[in-house]
């Protein structure tokens, strides 16, 4: 089946991608948009916390002896690839190309699942080694700022996998359309932040 | 911002086959943003591994791939110049970037001096 247009009947604009078509998608991804600059100064308040406060450790573990290198490397190449692949479901999207759009869709949830096996086991790999949350004001700060976007990768997982039963049963319309791609502006957004946890976090604490 | 056009808005109708806008038939864009982001992402594993340079200059250089890479994200995975009409959420978005760079360069600029002035 092509493209099932709008199920609200409002005027649809046929020169635009789908999820922009009508009025009320265009105005709900302005509004995500709006979100996500929020989300910046959310995350913003945490690495300034984080980098106040990396070196006072208080006789625990430096981010130097905690932070493994192989281990680390690896989440980040798992969330920078299901970043592409999401990108790669949207590109299907727009040439109306359910099926691959959905494997896509399937291989980013995938690599997120991947990446958030792998952060719960470093977590309770530095809890089992004593540094806890609450041993030190570095650990504190490192557990919510790096847990609080782990919370968003988690719930981005849930939102996807909910987004795939509304794509297996609708297909592709207005409606889908525009939920997969705000969803899609999420995951490359918490893609976005991992950079710079893994730059101030994890790099920063392997140098100083 | 919605424009009327003579599509049927009723169930079951269909777009113009070739859209203008999703001509495209081959991701390029999403591999070169994947690409840059890999090279981007090593660069700066191997210039913190290597040590070859000054903490200070080696901290410099992370965070400047680091913001090359947030725009790598927003520029080709996130079509962020390519919506359709005022461009007012990147408005929005530059202000939030305002208000993160003033908390995070202003609590370690004050707290930073505050160290050093009391130790």
């Amino acid at each position: 089946m092509a493209y099932q247009l709008d199920a609200h009947h409002a005027p649809v604009d046929s020169s635009v991608p789908l999820e922009y078509a009508t009025e009320d998608g265009s105005l709900k991804i302005l509004g995500f948009w709006i979100f996500l600059a929020a989300d910046v100064v959310l995350f913003s308040c945490l690495f300034a916390t984080y980098i106040v406060l990396q070196h006072n450790t208080y006789g625990g573990p430096t981010a130097q002896q905690l932070f493994d290198v192989p281990g680390f490397v690896t989440e980040t190449l798992l969330l920078l690839t299901s970043s592409f692949t999401c990108g790669l479901a949207i590109f299907e999207m727009h040439r109306n190309r359910l099926q691959p759009m959905i494997g896509w869709w399937i291989v980013t949830i995938l690599l997120g699942m991947g990446f958030v096996g792998m952060e719960i086991s470093e977590f309770a790999k530095y809890v089992g080694e004593g540094a806890n949350i609450t041993r030190s004001a570095f650990l504190s700060a490192f557990f919510i700022l790096v847990g609080t976007h782990g919370t968003h990768v988690t719930i981005g997982i849930f939102w996807m996998l909910g987004l795939l039963v509304q794509l297996l049963r609708y297909g592709i319309t207005a409606i889908t359309a525009r939920k997969a791609f705000v969803a899609s502006l999420y995951w490359h957004f918490l893609d976005a932040v991992w950079i710079f946890i893994f730059t101030v976090v994890y790099l920063t604490g392997k140098v100083s | 911002m919605t424009t009327h056009s003579d599509v049927n808005p009723s169930h079951g109708a269909t777009l113009p086959s070739d859209p203008k806008a999703h001509h495209e038939t081959f991701p390029w864009k999403h591999i070169l943003g994947f690409v840059l982001s890999l090279v981007l992402t090593f660069a700066a594993l191997g210039l913190v591994l290597s040590a070859a340079l000054p903490l200070t200059a080696v901290i410099v250089s992370i965070v400047v791939l680091a913001v090359l890479q947030l725009l790598v994200q927003l520029l080709l995975f996130m079509h962020l110049t390519e919506r359709h009409g005022p461009a007012t959420h990147v408005l929005t978005l530059v202000f939030g970037f305002f208000v993160a760079f003033t908390i995070v360069a202003g609590s370690a600029w004050i707290m930073f001096t505050f160290h050093a002035t009391v130790a």
